[in-house]
């Protein structure tokens, strides 16, 4: 279980949000939802110790410093630089790395995994291809192949969805759910409530704190979401829903 | 003009003619292929700056007596440290603490050079003077390429994931400030070995110049690594050719070697030339 403790992070000394705890269970897929600024990225970023910060995490009670192999991460494409000469099986490869320490480079059972990480996101064929010369959703899949390969207890995605077409993003949830049905915890930024229903077992709600945590049945409600968005938006959402 | 013929005549003769181009042709290559992590990280500006940021621990290397490569190197990680330091504890952007450290050290080295010697020495320093390359710094720039290939050979997969994605190295826990520090010591001593074939000022060239051209040619790693130093070993063989027969200063004629290199690259290689372009644009005009 990934257990945040009493975390606070502030940038140029404005709190983000302050002494936030929060567990995420085993066997579900979790997205944390909120408006822009919310602090949700903030929260992953602090939580892995990408940004300085107070409080701890935890997996299964052991500091998050000492077990970061058991954790992936599949950051926002956004900071990437897609000009660098690396290939779409070279990217997958990287996610031996972790396990393999350092001096030592990636032998043929590292390979073995990273092709079938290719094979499990329909993109072996790219294998060779620049980086550069792949979609918006063909990059994410690439990523997430990157992070079947790390093999981890925990995998985290920060806005994974953003800009891909639908295609990718069926076949990105159908890995996420693989994942939840093998006990992994999944935890997803996200920004469509849309699809919020469809998507995700639990949900956390924020906005500079937690708003609600808990099962979608329970949480998605039109108080929770007037909360932490506005009035308009959650009358729109819920009378639709409720329309249809 | 000598001919190519008398080049090669004199090189059969004159022990600090082999020298020189020993000298220059490994400088290349070891430019070459630190120049490739520098300008895939974005740090060109950083390579110009820790470059410059060695003159003052030459010349107090010079005033001790001790060797060049460590006090360089002493000052080249301390230029570094600052940088950081500055761009992490104020509200600086990065290039500006480059520009504020290496014009300070800059400055420093320069007058601590020009008390410690004569301005003909600076003149060197700043310029490079390969054909007085002695046996001494022949040896300490082999020792210096075998430390390059070696760091490459050894940490190419972390040099290669913290260039292109460092937040993932740090998500698995490579200590990412070990790598840089680590690439910054070895900028620095890169720097002392291409002081006398291409002078301080011009150092940056070496390390920029052929690594973008291999960049325009490649998309895999390993092949812009090999692409670059070779091209900076061509550049350093003809631009000493140059200046040996046009009497030109051997680190501005090898340094324009290298930016015609890139030129014809520019134009011609296909990854990102210029006729590429051309003929995408024609072909959406058609």
């Amino acid at each position: 279980m990934l257990q945040i403790n009493d975390l606070t992070v502030a940038y140029s000394n404005v709190p983000v949000f302050k002494d936030l705890s929060v567990k995420f269970a085993p066997g579900k897929i979790t997205g944390i939802i909120g408006p822009n600024g919310a602090g949700k990225s903030t929260l992953i970023k602090g939580a892995l110790g990408l940004v300085r910060h107070s409080g701890q995490t935890t997996l299964d009670g052991v500091g998050v410093n000492r077990v970061r192999q058991k954790i992936a991460y599949v950051e926002q494409r956004a900071a990437l630089d897609l000009t660098f000469p690396i290939s779409v099986f070279e990217v997958v490869l990287t996610g031996t790395y972790g396990k393999l320490g350092l001096f030592k480079s990636p032998g043929r059972e590292e390979k073995e995994a990273a092709r079938n990480a290719l094979k499990q996101v329909n993109l072996l064929e790219f294998e060779h291809r620049q980086i550069g010369e792949l979609s918006g959703g063909q990059l994410q899949r690439v990523f997430v192949a990157r992070a079947i390969v790390q093999q981890a207890d925990v995998v985290i995605l920060d806005e994974p969805f953003v800009g891909i077409d639908m295609k990718s993003e069926e076949e990105i949830m159908n890995v996420l759910r693989g994942w939840r049905d093998d006990g992994k915890s999944i935890i997803v930024v996200h920004h469509d409530l849309n699809k919020v229903a469809a998507y995700f077992d639990d949900l956390l709600i924020m906005n500079h704190g937690i708003i609600a945590h808990g099962p979608v049945a329970t949480v998605y409600t039109q108080e929770n979401i007037q909360q932490a968005f506005s009035a308009d938006l959650s009358a729109v959402l819920f009378n639709k829903m409720a329309g249809a | 003009m000598a001919s190519i013929v008398e080049f090669m005549h004199a090189l059969g003769h004159y022990n600090f003619l082999q020298s020189a181009l020993i000298a220059a042709i490994m400088v290349g290559i070891m430019s070459g292929i630190i120049g490739s992590f520098i300008i895939l990280r974005g740090m060109s500006l950083m390579g110009d700056a820790i470059s410059h940021s060695v003159l003052p621990g030459v010349a107090v290397a010079y005033m001790l007596g001790v060797n060049l490569l460590i006090g360089a190197t002493v000052f080249g990680v301390i230029a570094a440290l600052l940088i950081g330091f500055v761009a992490a504890n104020s509200k600086l952007k990065n290039d500006t603490a480059i520009g504020i450290v290496f014009s300070a050290f800059f400055a420093l080295g320069f007058i601590l050079i020009s008390m410690a010697e004569s301005s003909t020495n600076l003149h060197h320093i700043l310029f490079g003077n390969v054909l007085a390359v002695s046996d001494k710094d022949l040896v300490s720039t082999v020792v210096v390429l075998a430390i390059v290939i070696l760091f490459v050979v050894i940490l190419f997969k972390e040099l290669q994931i913290t260039s292109f994605d460092e937040v993932f190295a740090k998500s698995y826990g490579l200590n990412t400030s070990i790598i840089h520090y680590g690439l910054m010591i070895i900028l620095t001593l890169v720097t002392v070995s291409a002081l006398q074939t291409v002078g301080i000022i011009l150092i940056v060239a070496m390390l920029i110049t052929p690594a973008a051209t291999a960049f325009l040619w490649t998309n895999r790693l390993v092949y812009m690594l090999v692409l670059s130093s070779t091209i900076g070993a061509v550049a350093s063989i003809i631009g000493l050719y140059l200046s040996y027969t046009m009497n030109w200063a051997s680190g501005p004629a090898i340094v324009l070697v290298a930016a015609i290199i890139f030129l014809l690259s520019f134009i011609i290689a296909p990854k990102q030339g210029f006729i590429t372009k051309l003929g995408v644009k024609n072909v959406k005009e058609d």
